[in-house]
């Protein structure tokens, strides 16, 4: 099934890694038995509702609930007077309320809550509140909210700006003044929303005799929902316990703490009884936190040989109307161009706006699948300026293993070149690119990614990963992980690592996972983090707690403990299956020797090498690259694009699971696709959303989803478990524009925008320029002055 | 749910017989998830668009979250819990072999979906399997592996 794997001579011995199997969590799925949040019932539940804005941008003149509070059934109404707290996600990023305070900021922003015997009563109840607003000015846009006005979405005293960027490494104007040639392009990526299938849920239980908290929910982090839910009820941490149910899809949509969640708890510590909440379609857009509106300006020179000299890049992102993760948002669309090129000399400014739209956040790719439309399309036009082919003009740029970049990210595998041979031989690339009948062309793009955030989301020096593991008289083996399984599969990841470790069948540990009761920390499922960390701390632990029972087992057959192993289920000495024990005959001995045997694994990624302002977004333990070819076939007549197929060339470092890889790697192009050609999340000048429903708000179809072949390439990580690397958010990268480089091939027409839709390349065919023409003046600090590593650390000499 | 205007409701669930009241305006999902604690089947947007709540009534694909609980009286209603009799239904065998199933939450009504297309399907190709899952919505899988295991089964890989 994975097609070629590279390095398959090299392969180490392994027995589960590197196999394709059944993830562990398949047959549940399968059969109906995954409990998500929504699924949960309790005795005595009562169900909450929430009242949400129906203006963007107002001060709440008055909320009269005595309506709802009139009906029969309803328990408890709350208004954001009743729950006086302000949080976020991040520490950067403090500037939310579970229920708005004073003012609302965007169409559909909770004002108010019930708590009712059922769903109905309470939906009717919520129907009833009257709130009365005071209407201010929206702010919908990034160009209006640039302009000076008197009442910015927050009053944090620069207007609407809600983060500003601007860092300079090297010089970058005395690098243009040595450019042979000079180009710059300008941008706009649309922003659209996870739409993950399952709507959030949670179901939060007060216990009175101990005064503590229970929230089951669908979150992907569940060690962020108990932090800030410990603070929001001001109870100690001790005193929270989260636990994060089976996730019906999050791609970056759950990351966030959210108002719901806040709400139901305190309705439940209210109440004394428990309280939960599922949310409608509708109001999932509004809660949203997806992929950011960015503005891009690019500004490369080059040398006579298509060599980068200088580059210069601005970003202007609509970030809505609360910070979320915004912050990291911010730096992510400066921090990896230099990945995945050389930049010897680079600027980078960068300025979130608040606006009066729901938040945007995190969405699969997190601030990079904008800056890379702009900077892949800007090479090609820089290859056709040079008369250069354009993969050719990658490659004299392209960073290499074991390097420092200009931003001073470490890289250590980079099968980037690798991923681009595969993908155009598999292609046929040389064959087609500018020769394929009209109507119908190919399109090339390249990328990179991290695995995993090298800084945690808040100020710590403990390990980002913790992992326990029991091992009892049984012979039974319990994996702890905090991480959340949200269909990516780190339930999977977890027991296989496991499993390799004591020679076992991954379906046969026990997994007890994302429960901050029962399990360790672990930051959570984001940033593609899961396989490198949560893997690394997975295997740290096994390695340990094999140990005792390997020793154990080495004093009953008096053979040195190091040439034992633990294989199919028993331990002995290598190449004598014969002579060994049974593993729970091993583990037997082990527990009268010392007791229970167990032990706990840790990772901690290394420590960053840049010390500049937002020098913490960017730097991980390691880094995936991706290489695509996408061909399409366009109606000159309509504007369609048919999306004949796509290869996709990954470097995951190694497939633990291939087709578990091949699954992010499908869904990753799917996702892509998805939004390069037809998702956006748009808004009337009001501030009303223009399509909060699946019918609407359209997603690609089974017909419109082209073949996929994913070429996974491995490159052996040092750093990664087993050598394994991200696979679930770098391979969407590249997919926008090589789908509107393989139109321009096609037809000739380059689009500076996306969604590339059939009304845009009808637009382009009739010869008028779509996308934006210039980015807005904007008033930034003067940028941070960084001195870039030396040469030979970033590969140039 | 029950208000004094319940009426009763007759139904056959997975083969077991049933009898309810329900109001009148409750919806075939309420039910199926509230009254009958079957919860494999989803509800995720409430509006016939996804198709993640679909059920077979009488053997025919039904959106449960637009259907009216009465509407079924006296027919026969399968969930995901049904699906398949003693043994897993082989759809259910090829989406846990094939990797079809990534979040899990579309995969009972995908199930549902192609299992009464393979009904009337020997040797569908991929754009025949595609129409027939169109109104099924999936965010994880590109839909790729999804095809895949619905393809295995009707050339018989998975029994």
């Amino acid at each position: 099934m994975s097609k070629g794997l590279l390095r398959e001579q090299a392969e180490p011995a392994f027995d589960v890694i590197g196999e394709e199997h059944p993830r562990v969590d398949s047959w549940e799925k399968v059969t109906g038995e995954a409990e998500y949040a929504g699924d949960l019932d309790r005795s005595r539940l009562a169900h909450a509702v929430l009242k949400r804005s129906t203006a963007a941008h107002a001060y709440l003149e008055g909320i009269d609930t005595s309506a709802a509070e009139a009906m029969d059934g309803v328990l408890a109404v709350m208004t954001g007077e009743d729950f006086p707290v302000t949080f976020g996600s991040l520490p950067a990023g403090q500037d939310e309320h579970p229920l708005a305070q004073e003012k609302v900021r965007y169409v559909g922003e909770p004002v108010a809550a019930v708590a009712a015997v059922d769903e109905e009563t309470a939906r009717q109840a919520a129907d009833r509140i009257e709130v009365s607003y005071d209407p201010l000015e929206p702010y919908t846009s990034i160009e209006g909210a640039l302009e000076e006005a008197d009442e910015p979405v927050h009053d944090k005293g620069y207007g609407n700006s809600d983060r500003v960027a601007a860092l300079e490494f090297g010089d970058v104007d005395a690098a243009f003044e040595e450019a042979a040639h000079v180009r710059e392009d300008v941008f706009f990526y649309e922003g659209n929303t996870h739409v993950p299938l399952e709507t959030h849920s949670a179901l939060a239980q007060w216990e009175r005799g101990r005064e503590r908290i229970h929230l089951w929910a669908s979150t992907q982090c569940p060690h962020t929902v108990h932090r800030v839910l410990a603070d929001a009820l001001d109870l100690p941490e001790r005193k929270v316990h989260v636990h994060a149910n089976t996730i019906g899809g999050g791609f970056g949509g759950k990351v966030d703490v959210f108002p719901h969640q806040l709400v139901v708890a305190k309705l439940s510590q209210l109440l004394e009884r428990p309280v939960a909440i599922t949310l409608t379609r509708e109001e999932v857009f509004y809660t949203h936190r997806g992929r950011h509106p960015v503005l891009m300006w690019i500004k490369s020179g080059v040398d006579e040989d298509g060599r980068l000299l200088a580059t210069d890049f601005k970003s202007f992102l609509d970030g809505g109307a609360y910070a979320s993760l915004g912050a990291a948002t911010t730096y992510y669309t400066g921090a990896l161009q230099a990945l995945t090129y050389r930049l010897p000399n680079y600027r980078f400014r960068g300025m979130r706006l608040n606006t009066n739209k729901p938040p945007c956040g995190p969405k699969r790719g997190h601030g990079a699948p904008q800056p890379r439309y702009a900077q892949e399309l800007h090479m090609t036009r820089l290859a056709d300026d040079l008369g250069l082919d354009p993969v050719e003009l990658r490659r004299r740029n392209f960073t290499g293993p074991d390097e420092v970049t200009t931003n001073y990210l470490e890289i250590t595998t980079n099968g980037l070149a690798e991923c681009v041979e595969r993908v155009l031989e598999a292609s046929g690339w040389a064959e087609k690119r500018g020769s394929l009948p009209e109507g119908r062309g190919v399109g090339f793009a390249v990328s990179s990614f991290y695995s995993g955030a090298g800084e945690p989301t808040y100020w710590n020096d403990m390990p980002h990963s913790e992992v326990q593991i029991k091992v009892d008289r049984s012979g039974a083996i319990t994996a702890f992980s905090g991480a959340a399984e949200v269909g990516q599969g780190s339930d999977s990841i977890l027991a296989d690592i496991v499993a390799e470790v004591f020679g076992q069948r991954p379906e046969d540990i026990n997994l007890v996972v994302a429960d901050s009761d029962e399990t360790p920390v672990d930051l959570g499922s984001y940033a593609s983090r899961v396989t490198l960390m949560m893997g690394n701390a997975a295997r740290d632990a096994a390695e340990k707690a094999l140990q005792p029972i390997l020793e154990a087992a080495a004093d009953e057959l008096d053979v040195p403990s190091d040439e034992l192993v633990a294989e199919d289920y028993r331990v002995y000495p290598e190449g004598d299956p014969e002579a060994g024990l049974d593993f729970e005959d091993a583990v037997e001995l082990a527990e009268n020797e010392q007791g229970l045997v167990g032990a706990v694994g840790n990772y901690t990624p290394p420590e960053k090498l840049g010390d500049f302002p937002g020098s913490g977004v960017g730097p991980s333990p390691a880094y995936s690259f991706s290489a695509t070819v996408v061909e399409v076939d366009v109606d000159t007549e309509t504007g369609e694009v048919d999306v004949e197929q796509v290869w996709m060339a990954h470097d995951v470092g190694r497939a633990l699971n291939p087709m578990s890889v091949e699954g992010q790697v499908e869904g990753s192009v799917y996702m892509g696709l998805s939004e390069a050609m037809l998702e956006e999340q748009t808004f009337f000048d009001d501030g009303l959303h223009r399509k909060p429903n699946l019918l609407d708000y359209k997603t690609l179809t089974p017909q419109q989803m082209p073949d996929v072949e994913s070429l996974l390439v491995e490159t052996d990580d040092p750093r990664g478990p087993f050598g394994a690397k991200e696979a679930g958010q770098g391979p969407l990268l590249p997919i926008p524009p090589a789908f509107a480089d393989a139109i321009d091939d096609a037809v000739g027409v380059r689009i500076d925008e996306t969604p590339v839709t059939p009304r845009k390349v009808l637009q382009a065919l009739d010869g008028r320029h779509v996308g934006p023409e210039d980015v807005p003046d904007a008033d930034y600090p003067d940028a941070t002055h960084v001195e870039v590593p030396d040469d030979a650390k970033q590969g140039l000499r | 749910m029950s208000t004094q205007s319940d009426t009763a409701l007759s139904i056959r669930v997975n083969g077991e017989a049933r009898s309810l009241r329900v109001p009148p305006h409750a919806t075939l999902l309420q039910v199926i998830r509230e009254e009958l604690g079957l919860t494999g089947t989803n509800h995720a947007c409430e509006l016939g668009e996804c198709g993640a709540c679909t059920v077979l009534l009488d053997g025919e694909p039904t959106l449960s979250c637009l259907t009216l609980a009465h509407e079924a009286e006296g027919k026969e209603v399968t969930t995901v819990e049904g699906l398949g009799d003693e043994d897993p239904h082989p759809l259910q065998e090829a989406f846990v072999e094939e990797g079809a199933a990534q979040c899990g939450y579309c995969t009972s009504g995908m199930l549902l979906t192609a299992a009464h297309f393979l009904e009337d399907h020997d040797d569908p190709d991929r754009d025949a399997i595609e129409d027939a899952i169109s109104g099924n919505l999936c965010r994880c899988t590109g839909y790729t592996k999804i095809v895949d295991a619905i393809e295995l089964t009707a050339r018989g890989e998975y029994e």
